[in-house]
């Protein structure tokens, strides 16, 4: 197995990558020196003949400096993190004129629900594919997400998203492919026996090939 | 400031002189060391019993398409055709995380240690609510024969996560599961009620009965951990009792609490139930830490570094720890706005974690260290708590959070903070205390090939499963081998199975050695670790009572290398009142 | 969860007789229990006593249009069909006549012979066999799996306890049962959504389905008069009286049209008997009718 994260086909996935790497290395530092101190304390001040303890309670001075440091890059952490995150889940901050779909997961599919070639959700033409989520690349996709039972999740792990579906409510996610492929949606929030095998599978077209794609389907409805 | 406190009233030394039955000396006791082996022993078991549902899930993981040997002998509820049914997977995935959260760790902890060692250490006869003591544990008992008996009822044990989250928790026909799910609701009653006992003594003990001296800033550090769980888990485990119950009418009694269909809210469960279980979570480290602290001054012959630094940031996690709920919650379906407050509070909350990692290694530093097996497995609770406090800042940060929440990356977090953390600072406390309980040593040749055996192969389980997060492996999947992301990882899905079995055989090493020295390890001295605290200037076992006359403190708890004291490297909290101690926290 | 109930049929049986004797119909006549358990005392029907309704569930009318599920997003199933998938509604009709019809008597019979041996419900390519069938109250369901991929089976009654387990792999087989009787209990697979079956739950042995033709065929009925219930999944029920003389066939029918699509169709109904002749009125565990 290779210890990465998977192949990243997002554009805010790329600043989620990035801000992962970042906390790697932080954290990192941190590991080293905690480790490291530990490996060395072990051997340097293990008991032995003749050897004493140096008598001390404190340092008031050290408490200030680690508590400071850590609480100060924790919060350059925090409000580069919170300015991501706005742009990534606030429904106010969602593109303008992203194509929409919705998805209803309940036990133990993902049923997809098409704007059909209109482009417009809750018109005549819209249909209904189950466990096949087709899109076109290269722009943002909005998502309704809703369950029907129980708490399901919409992970698609190339494309960084990953949002709760829970039933009573409808929740808006937005994200992007930036080429063509093919994924799979996991549900990630346990939702009963099936929950291992709730799998859709997922196809990024160009732009004219998914207009086709639709169009063919609304037909066949 | 030295309080004098007067020994709290009806605490007469003269019960320790009448002949007891054997029922009452040694089940039905008020004796808090009597009633802490009993959680001892309770929990031990569930230990391995929780560790055994571990080892199924893990034999599944790793070859989801062989027969489990041996499946045979469970019924074809739960076993088909010697495979194990997706529905029993997920209620081993539940019951593991339940039993080991509420009974083995938590009571582990505060059922033991709690009981053990606040009046020892505090310096009284016991707590100060004896009988009420005596019900905390025996609410245990119910609890887990409840627990156990689950399993077998049709439809099996709960099967939701142990974090039951409604819908599914609360609807029967979407699971198959009835009647387990109700009895683990009624046994995590008992056990709600257990601890919030146990919390009404802790607190009352820890405030009226210090013996005279004992100001709160001569308390050893084990002392404040188990004081604050204690206000922690009286102001908690209440709101899991009410969502508990609330749960329980919404499947039996036809309530919609939780569900939308009569106007109820999934998300409310939720928030109930981290309202409650993040300080859960430091109610299952704070102990941990507090043992830690001890077991390294002790070790180290050296007083805990930046003392009054520790006791504060025990405050600040547990004030923190009920502002922080919603870091659980980020994928949930809130309000994101309410991401960024918790974002805040959870990255705040990692600063008090850190003060006390670099505290503990200041202890270290420049000490004289006896690498002892309780010594050793304090040290690794530093190594491997750091790690697992490092790998929740990636979830602190909301757009990471995105990516690995439900993936595996979160179960090495919290098996970082809950094996590499509080068990590891268990298995020290109970070698440590062991002289103190029993009277007698553990073997400390077999302790070292326990610590040994245990540190490498808990790594090569758990350290992997980072990895697996990382590609993507989502949580409570009974086989993942038909998703295309996840292609490759069965290799280390096999690995960390083998070693997790490894390390389960471990556990035998110390089961055995433990059970055996209780009976065959050599006799223990009153205080074989040169230790400063009360409970080793009394002999070992203490009798019942603890001390004829209540000692008077006049130092610190961890006065060890004092430069005045020039014929051995420890003072006594209770001896040479002339020696004067600088006040904790100057140099 | 498999409980081991000792049936009064050990000691009756009969069932493996009348199997070989009267009741065969077509359409998985309700008398047509598979392999029983061997009989420690075996009750005679005694031949002279019984007859056997015989009948035909017509069908007027255009049967509803039948499109084919599309099997893309399941693949495990898509391969066992090679493009001939399952339907999107089960309402088979051809020739007129319409299958899938649960025949009952509904009113009239005082018991008979309990049930020995396990009826079979089995899963392969994505759909049930068979879709409509009937057990008795207590009598084994013997569920089993062809396919090599998850299925579950949950079965929502309200007058029974439920149950929803699942079966991952093929030559899996569970064992479950009902008993109280309940007309209809729906089953689903949550995986499969398509998949679903009914069973009727009757404290007495006199039902069958109807076959692709429309046939079915209840053999081993006491003589007497009795009140036959039929239940469609899309067009309700129809009911009608018979009397059954020994040793002969009564003839029965039913007659559905295309235009009762829509009605009400009752589903997890109890059944309340009534015994004419001694004047006991015996009635089911919940008398209340509907719920």
């Amino acid at each position: 197995m290779d210890w990465a994260l998977p192949p990243n086909y997002s554009t805010f996935g790329v600043q989620i990558d990035q801000l992962f790497w970042i906390i790697f290395v932080i954290t990192g530092i941190a590991f080293v020196l905690v480790e490291a101190g530990l490996i060395l304390f072990i051997v340097k001040y293990r008991s032995r003949t003749g050897h004493k303890a140096y008598y001390t309670h404190g340092s008031n001075k050290l408490e200030i400096i680690w508590t400071v440091v850590p609480a100060l890059v924790f919060v350059v952490l925090g409000v580069y993190s919170a300015g991501l995150w706005a742009d990534i889940k606030n429904p106010s901050n969602m593109p303008e004129g992203a194509i929409e779909f919705e998805v209803r997961a309940k036990q133990f599919e993902w049923n997809i629900v098409y704007p059909g070639p209109d482009e417009i959700l809750g018109t005549g033409d819209d249909f209904e594919v189950l466990n096949q989520f087709h899109f076109p690349a290269g722009e943002p996709v909005i998502v309704y997400l809703e369950a029907e039972d129980v708490i399901h999740s919409f992970f698609i792990p190339e494309l960084r998203v990953k949002q709760d579906a829970v039933p009573g409510m409808r929740i808006p996610v937005w994200f992007d492919a930036t080429q063509t492929g093919e994924f799979e949606i996991a549900c990630a929030e346990l939702c009963g026996l099936g929950h291992y095998r709730m799998e859709a599978a997922v196809t990024v077209h160009e732009r004219a090939d998914f207009d086709a794609w639709q169009a063919s389907r609304a037909l066949a409805q | 400031m030295a309080t004098i406190v007067a020994e709290a009233p009806g605490q007469a030394t003269g019960h320790a002189e009448h002949e007891q039955s054997f029922l009452r000396k040694y089940i039905f006791s008020s004796d808090h060391k009597i009633i802490a082996i009993q959680f001892l022993f309770l929990t031990l078991f569930f230990l391995a019993v929780g560790g055994l549902l571990a080892m199924m899930m893990r034999y599944q993981i790793a070859w989801p398409d062989q027969p489990i040997p041996g499946g045979g002998i469970l019924p074809e509820s739960m076993v088909a055709s010697g495979y194990i049914l997706p529905e029993f997977y997920n209620a081993l995935v539940t019951m593991h995380g339940s039993i080991m959260v509420f009974l083995a760790i938590m009571p582990m902890l505060v059922g033991v240690y709690a009981n053990y060692l606040i009046p020892l250490q505090l310096g009284t006869h016991d707590m100060a609510f004896p009988r009420l003591n005596m019900y905390s544990f025996w609410l245990m008992v119910p609890a887990g024969i409840i627990t156990l008996a689950s399993f077998w009822v049709i439809g099996g044990a709960a099967g939701a996560g142990w974090t039951l989250y409604a819908p599914l928790s609360a609807r029967p026909d979407l699971t198959g599961v009835e009647l387990g799910q109700v009895m683990w609701l009624v046994a995590l009653i008992f056990i709600g009620l257990s601890s919030i006992l146990g919390s009404v003594n802790y607190i009352t003990t820890t405030i009226n009965m210090r013996a005279p001296g004992m100001t709160w800033f001569r308390m050893p550090l084990t002392i404040w951990a188990l004081f604050i769980t204690a206000i922690l888990a009286l102001l908690a485990m209440p709101v899991l009792s009410a969502a508990g119950i609330m749960l329980l009418f919404d499947q039996t009694l036809g309530t919609s609490f939780f569900l939308p269909e009569g106007g109820g809210q999934p998300l409310l469960w939720q928030h109930l139930f981290w309202f409650f279980g993040h300080p859960e979570v430091y109610i299952l480290i704070l102990p941990a830490m507090g043992f830690v602290s001890e077991i390294l001054a002790t070790g180290s012959r050296k007083p805990v570094f930046g003392y009054k630094a520790m006791v504060w940031a025990i405050v600040a996690i547990a004030f923190l720890g009920f502002i922080v709920w919603g870091h659980h919650m980020f994928m949930s379906g809130m309000n994101p706005t309410l991401g960024l407050s918790f974002t805040v509070s959870t990255l705040l909350i990692a600063v008090p974690s850190a003060i006390k990692t670099f505290n503990w290694m200041g202890t270290m530093w420049r000490g004289n260290l006896k690498l002892h097996t309780p010594m050793l497995f304090a040290i690794s609770f530093v190594a491997l708590f750091a790690i697992g406090g490092l790998s929740g800042v990636f979830m602190a940060a909301t757009p990471v959070d995105i990516y690995i929440h439900d993936t595996y990356f979160i179960v090495a977090h919290l098996h970082y903070v809950l094996f590499g953390g509080s068990l590891f600072a268990l298995f020290g406390a109970i070698y440590y205390w062991f002289p103190k309980m029993f009277g007698r040593m553990m073997s400390e040749k077999w302790g070292k090939v326990h610590f040994w055996t245990t540190f490498v192969l808990y790594n090569l389980v758990f350290f992997p499963m980072h990895g697996l997060g990382m590609v993507g492996m989502m949580r409570r999947i009974y086989d993942s081998t038909g998703y295309a992301h996840l292609e490759g990882i069965q290799d280390t899905n096999q690995l960390i199975t083998v070693a997790a079995f490894g390390l389960y055989l471990t556990g035998f090493i110390f089961a055995f050695n433990f059970f055996w020295s209780i009976f065959k390890g050599k006799k223990a001295s009153r205080n074989p670790w040169d230790a400063t605290t009360l409970e080793w200037q009394t002999p070992s076992p203490p009798k019942h009572g603890n001390w004829d006359e209540v000692p008077v403190v006049y130092h610190g708890p961890h006065e060890y290398s004092h430069p005045d004291v020039l014929d051995k490297d420890w003072l006594a909290q209770n001896e040479r009142p002339d020696v004067v101690s600088p006040a904790a926290g100057s140099h | 969860m498999r409980s081991y109930r000792w049936h009064k049929s050990v000691a009756l049986v009969a069932a493996g007789m009348v199997a070989a004797c009267g009741g065969g119909g077509d359409g998985g006549g309700g008398s047509d229990t598979a392999g029983g358990a061997a009989p420690e005392a075996a009750v005679q029907i005694d031949p002279a006593t019984v007859g056997t309704i015989s009948g035909m569930v017509n069908f007027a009318g255009e049967a509803p249009a039948m499109t084919p599920v599309d099997m893309s997003g399941e693949p495990d199933c898509a391969a066992g069909y090679g493009g001939d998938g399952p339907m999107s509604n089960t309402v088979l009709a051809s020739g007129g006549g319409l299958a899938n019809v649960f025949v009952y008597l509904s009113e009239g019979v005082s018991g008979g012979p309990a049930a020995s041996g396990s009826v079979p419900l089995n899963q392969e390519n994505c759909r049930y066999e068979p879709h409509v069938f009937g057990v008795q109250s207590g009598q084994d369901i013997a569920i089993t799996n062809s396919d090599n991929f998850l299925h579950n089976i949950n079965a929502s009654p309200t007058e029974n306890r439920g149950f929803n387990i699942s079966q991952p792999r093929a030559g899996i087989t569970s064992t479950q049962s009902f008993s109280v009787a309940e007309v209809m209990v729906p089953i689903r697979c949550d995986v499969h959504g398509w998949m679903n079956a009914y069973v009727g739950v009757v404290d007495h042995p006199y039902f069958a389905a109807s076959d692709a033709t429309g046939n079915f065929s209840i053999g081993n009925v006491p003589a007497g008069t009795y009140t036959v219930t039929a239940w469609h999944e899309e067009y309700g029920t129809m009911t009608t009286s018979v009397t059954v003389t020994a040793q002969s066939t009564a003839e029965i029918a039913f007659d559905y049209s295309a235009d009762m699509a829509g009605a009400e169709v009752p589903m997890n109904e109890p059944l309340v008997l009534h015994h004419e002749s001694d004047g006991i009125h015996r009635v089911s565990l919940n008398g209340a009718a509907g719920r």
